[in-house]
Order: structure tokens, then C-alpha cells, then sequence
């Protein structure tokens, strides 16, 4: 055998080694890594029922769904009336209100500003929905974002009425 | 380094020291030749290391009381200030601490910046600064998350979601941080963790600070190369160290109004009001000192240059030693620098004030030219400056601008100098 050829096989050893033990301190550090991802505890409160049955028109509650608000509003005819009209071109994360609210009745969101989390104010702002008293976010009664510094609309959640009072977020 | 061949007189100390040369080092340290034009701004370092240590006794003892969960945490700051013995005071000291700290840590890379002691060949030191700097930043939000009152819990809630600007990923770091779908207890608990961790992190990098500084020796208020040990220098113990003692003192004057007099002045009414996941306070100000950079990420409208504004804020200053171009440390010899450095603290001021007041109308805009001007005088007039400044004639020698000459014949510009 050659000493170059010798060479050669040295090299692909510390190469085969440095990788492999790559490989090793990567599955090693892995699970120090994964703990602070969300546990089993947090993962099992995936869904939350909610009992919408005294929600008059116009009114608005706030119910806890994974540590996170959600809005849940009743919409009066003015105001999905005033959602339904706006240009989509206006609108910096263009989505149309019949997307956002299956039952134009019920607009049903997170109540985090996309923004940094803040929660927003209700009836508030310049459009007429939502108001965020952190950065200044304007968004309108379909929860869109109309002005200000966050980048998308108030973000849906997935949810269903299993009954006629009853939504169940999650 | 100097005096490594120090022997100790006794004979226990000449047979411990051959095994583990601390006596060296605190030989060194004492005679360690300082600038003898040091001035009452050099005292800060020590200042600093005071602060440190107050943070890390103080914090020791408030964790043996403190109950890190969301249910809990409440509550037993409040079992500290009413139940246990001296448990207001302490935590007073810890709280009003985190403001000293950062009131030194100002003053002492101002003065950096006035005195170019970030420059060559101090670059390394300034380095190690700024890392010890941006972990203090991080020390005091998780600090400020603990009590779990509405401040802490939306500062964190905004604070972390900083990062879900980030784009594609942004949204799984800022669960990962969370350990669940928004700030609660998992983040509570982890904040705790790295809060007890960080401060011996920093007292880590201090040593590496203050060992990277013995290489070449203090920067002096003239900014010059010394010979040393020289007529220039001094030993460090005792003039130094009885400069620093009686600076101290008077800091801790000051210190001791904050925590006696208005504990509470530095901190915010809403965080005496349990966390509520359901309800953000009206007006979200973090603590004074990060003012600065949440002006600077709220003057941009977009989310995510907002964001790479403000820690690029912080990176202008890590690279500042290759900004500055010019030759010259000291700005007694700049005289333009020295303009422009005021006008930097003022521009500093001013975003702080900004930071403080809502994000609209005159103070939105007021925040937008601070900003642009913060990086100009980084990223334009520094490197700009240091090539077309006339800067005046720099002293040979601490003596000289005093004697007209150094009493060593070497050391002098011009030995025939009249007096």
C-alpha cells in the first residue's frame, strides 16, 4: 500500500469520526433541547367548550383557550354589514369576511394583537373593531388589520358549533 | 502581566504558592501601574463589581423565599415584603439594585466612548463588555418577569414574541420559549432557571473583562500609550483602590435614597396587580434602562425591521472599535468627536424619553429621526470623522502637558521646552 493511499484512509477515518461523533452530541443534546417545548399537560387542554346561549347581539366575550384569549363577538347587521363592504385592496392581509366568519353572525378569534400579544381593546379604533393600546393596531370588525404596526389579520382558531349554544374552540 | 517572579516572605506561603500561584496574583493586582490622571469616571468598574455582587447575594437569598409558579409567585413576593424578616429590604436592594447596575453600566461605556477605550488595542475588552452587557438586558427582563404581576407577564409576553418575527420558524422558537401556546407557568419556572444562571455567567466574563484589561493596561483620560511602571503610573492598592472605595460611597448614597426614600419610583404601579392573560394594561413600558431600544423598534412600522432595528442597535456598538476610524482615542483631542459625542447622548436621552410616552403623533416622529440619527453616528459620521477630523496635538507623557516635560529625558517631546 502506498503512503498516499494510507493518507487517504486516515483522512476518511477522522472524517467518518468527527461525524459520527457530531451525530452523537446532536442526539445527545436534543432532548435538553426538546423539554421546553410544550409537555403533555399543556398539549392535553387542546379544546374548550363554551356556552354562547346569553351573548346578545352586539356583545362580546373573552374565554381562555390554551393560556391564550378568544374573542368571541356577536355581530350586529351594522357591523358585518360595514365587514362585508370593505375594498379587498385596502386591506395589507387581503381576506374576505365570509372566509374569516362562516356564520356572519359569530366572529370568532384569538385575542392576541399579531403585533407582539398584546390583547386588543374591544369597540375601539379608527375602524371600528378592535384597538391595540400596545404598538397602536387598528383592526376592523372582522378582526382584519386595517393600520398600525402588526403584520396579519387576527388569527382564527380552528372551531365548531356543536349545538346551537355551544362552540367548541380547538 | 507583570511580577511573575514573586516569592512569598513566609515559608507556608512560598510552599502554597509554588503549588497555586494566588499569592502572584493578588501581588499583581496590588501593584498592578494605573494612569495617575485616573479621574472619578474610571470608578465605575469598580462600582460595577459592587453592583454585581450585591445582585447575586440579594438574589440568593430572596430565591430561598420565592416560589417560582404561576399560581404562587404573587404571593410569596408579597410573603418577602410583609413576613419575612428584612425580606422588604432585600428585595428592595435587589429591585433598585438592577437600576444602579444599569445607572453604572451607562456611565461606564459613555465613558468608554468619550475616552476611546474601546479602541486598539482594547477591542477585546470592549467585546467582552458588551456580551456581559447584553446577558445584564436579559438578567433583568427574566428578573422583571418573577413577581408574575401584570407587567411582568405582558413585558414577557411582548418581549418573546419578538422572536415570531422571525421569519418561517418564528412561530415554533416563540412556543419553545413559551413551553406551551402563550406565557404561563412553564415560562415562569424556565425564567427562574436562567435568571439564578445568568449573573455567574456575567461574573464569569468579568474575570475574562478585567484579565483582558491587564494585558495592556488602563486607558487614560489623554488616551495615551504608557510606559509601564513609569512616572505616569501609580500602584493600583492603595490609590485606586481608596479612589474607588470613596466613589463607592458616594453611590451608595444615592443607592440607599432609591431603596429608603422611593423604592418604587423605578418601577411600575400595574406590577403590584397580579398577572391576567385576559387583560393588557393600558400603557406597556418596560424598565428604564431597555427605553432606548423599544423606542427604537417601535419608530419602524414594520414588525420585523422593527425588531432587526432594535438588536441592531446593539450590534453598532459590539463592531463600534471598527467603525471609528480615527488614530485618536481621547476626544479632549477631537474636537468635533466631542461635539458629536454629546449630541449621541442626547439622541440616547431622548429615544429613553420616547420609549417611555405612547407611540403616536409628535412623539412617533420625534422617536424616527432619534433613531435614524443613533445609527448615522455610528454607521456614517464615525467612520467619516475619524478620517477628516483635525484633532489637536496629542501629549508624549501624563507629565508633559504639565511640565513641558517628563522628569525622564525619554519620555519628553522637547527637553528644551521653557517652563
Amino acid at each position: 500500500m502506498s503512503e498516499q493511499k494510507k493518507g487517504k484512509r486516515r483522512d476518511f477515518i477522522f472524517t467518518a469520526s468527527y461525524a459520527l461523533g457530531a451525530v452523537g452530541v446532536g442526539a445527545a443534546i436534543w432532548p435538553l433541547i426538546d423539554q421546553m417545548n410544550p409537555d403533555a399537560s399543556v398539549k392535553a387542554l387542546a379544546s374548550t367548550e363554551v356556552d354562547v346561549s346569553r351573548i346578545e347581539r352586539g356583545q362580546s366575550i373573552t374565554v381562555l383557550w390554551r393560556g391564550k384569549p378568544v374573542f368571541i363577538k356577536r355581530r350586529t347587521e351594522e357591523e358585518i354589514e360595514k365587514a362585508r363592504q370593505v375594498n379587498l385592496e385596502e386591506l395589507p392581509d387581503p381576506e374576505k369576511d365570509e372566509d374569516r366568519a362562516k356564520n356572519p353572525e359569530w366572529l370568532v378569534m384569538l385575542g392576541m394583537c399579531t403585533h407582539l400579544g398584546c390583547v386588543p381593546l374591544g369597540d375601539k379604533g379608527e375602524y371600528g373593531g378592535w384597538f391595540c393600546p400596545c404598538h397602536g393596531s387598528h383592526y376592523d370588525t372582522s378582526g382584519r388589520i386595517r393600520k398600525g404596526p402588526a403584520p396579519t389579520n387576527l388569527e382564527i382558531p380552528k372551531y365548531e358549533f356543536i349545538n346551537d349554544n355551544t362552540i367548541k374552540i380547538g | 502581566m507583570s511580577d511573575h517572579s514573586y516569592t512569598p516572605d513566609s515559608k507556608l506561603g512560598k510552599w502554597f504558592n509554588d503549588r497555586l500561584p494566588l499569592l502572584t496574583l493578588s501581588k499583581h493586582l496590588q501593584d498592578y501601574p494605573t494612569p495617575k490622571n485616573l479621574n472619578y469616571w474610571w470608578t465605575f468598574g469598580g462600582i460595577l463589581t459592587f453592583c454585581l455582587i450585591t445582585q447575586i447575594v440579594t438574589g440568593l437569598i430572596l430565591a430561598m423565599h420565592y416560589v417560582a409558579h404561576a399560581d404562587m409567585a404573587f404571593e410569596s413576593v408579597e410573603h418577602i415584603m410583609r413576613n419575612v424578616n428584612y425580606g422588604w429590604l432585600i428585595r428592595y436592594v435587589h429591585a433598585n439594585g438592577a437600576s444602579m447596575f444599569f445607572l453604572a453600566v451607562y456611565i461606564h461605556i459613555f465613558r468608554s466612548l468619550y475616552y476611546g477605550s474601546y479602541k486598539s488595542p482594547r477591542e477585546v475588552i470592549w467585546i467582552i463588555g458588551m456580551i456581559i452587557y447584553i446577558l445584564m438586558m436579559a438578567a433583568a427582563f427574566m428578573g422583571y418577569v418573577l413577581p408574575w404581576g401584570q407587567m411582568s407577564f405582558w413585558g414577557a409576553t411582548v418581549i418573546t414574541n419578538l422572536f415570531s418575527a422571525i421569519p418561517l420558524v418564528g412561530d415554533s422558537i416563540t412556543t419553545w420559549l413559551w413551553g406551551g401556546y402563550a406565557v404561563d407557568n412553564p415560562t415562569l419556572t424556565r425564567f427562574f432557571s436562567l435568571h439564578y444562571l445568568i449573573p455567574f455567567l456575567i461574573l464569569g466574563l468579568v474575570i475574562l473583562h478585567i484579565w483582558a484589561l491587564h494585558v495592556p493596561g488602563n486607558n487614560n483620560p489623554i488616551g495615551i500609550d504608557l510606559k509601564k511602571p513609569s512616572k505616569d503610573t501609580v500602584p493600583f492598592h492603595p490609590y485606586i483602590v481608596i479612589k474607588d472605595l470613596f466613589a463607592l460611597l458616594i453611590f451608595l448614597i444615592i443607592f440607599a435614597f432609591f431603596v429608603f426614600y422611593s423604592p418604587n419610583i423605578l418601577g411600575h404601579a400595574d406590577n403590584y396587580i397580579e398577572a391576567n392573560p385576559m387583560v393588557t394594561p393600558a400603557h406597556i413600558v418596560p424598565e428604564w434602562y431597555l427605553l432606548p431600544f423599544y423606542a427604537i423598534l417601535r419608530s419602524i412600522p414594520d414588525k420585523l425591521l422593527g425588531v432587526i432595528a432594535m438588536f441592531a442597535a446593539i450590534f453598532v456598538l459590539v463592531i463600534l472599535p471598527w467603525l471609528d476610524t480615527s488614530k485618536v482615542r481621547s476626544a479632549v483631542f477631537r474636537p468635533l468627536y466631542k461635539q458629536f459625542y454629546w449630541f449621541l447622548v442626547l439622541d440616547v436621552i431622548v429615544l429613553g424619553y420616547v420609549g417611555a410616552m405612547p407611540a403616536e403623533g409628535i412623539y412617533l416622529l420625534v422617536a424616527r429621526v432619534a433613531t435614524a440619527y443613533y445609527f448615522a453616528h455610528f454607521l456614517i459620521i464615525l467612520p467619516i470623522l475619524g478620517k477628516k477630523e483635525k484633532t489637536l496635538e496629542v501629549p508624549i507623557s501624563i507629565t508633559d502637558p504639565v511640565f513641558g516635560g517628563s522628569s525622564d529625558p525619554s519620555l519628553a517631546k522637547n527637553t528644551n521646552k521653557e517652563i
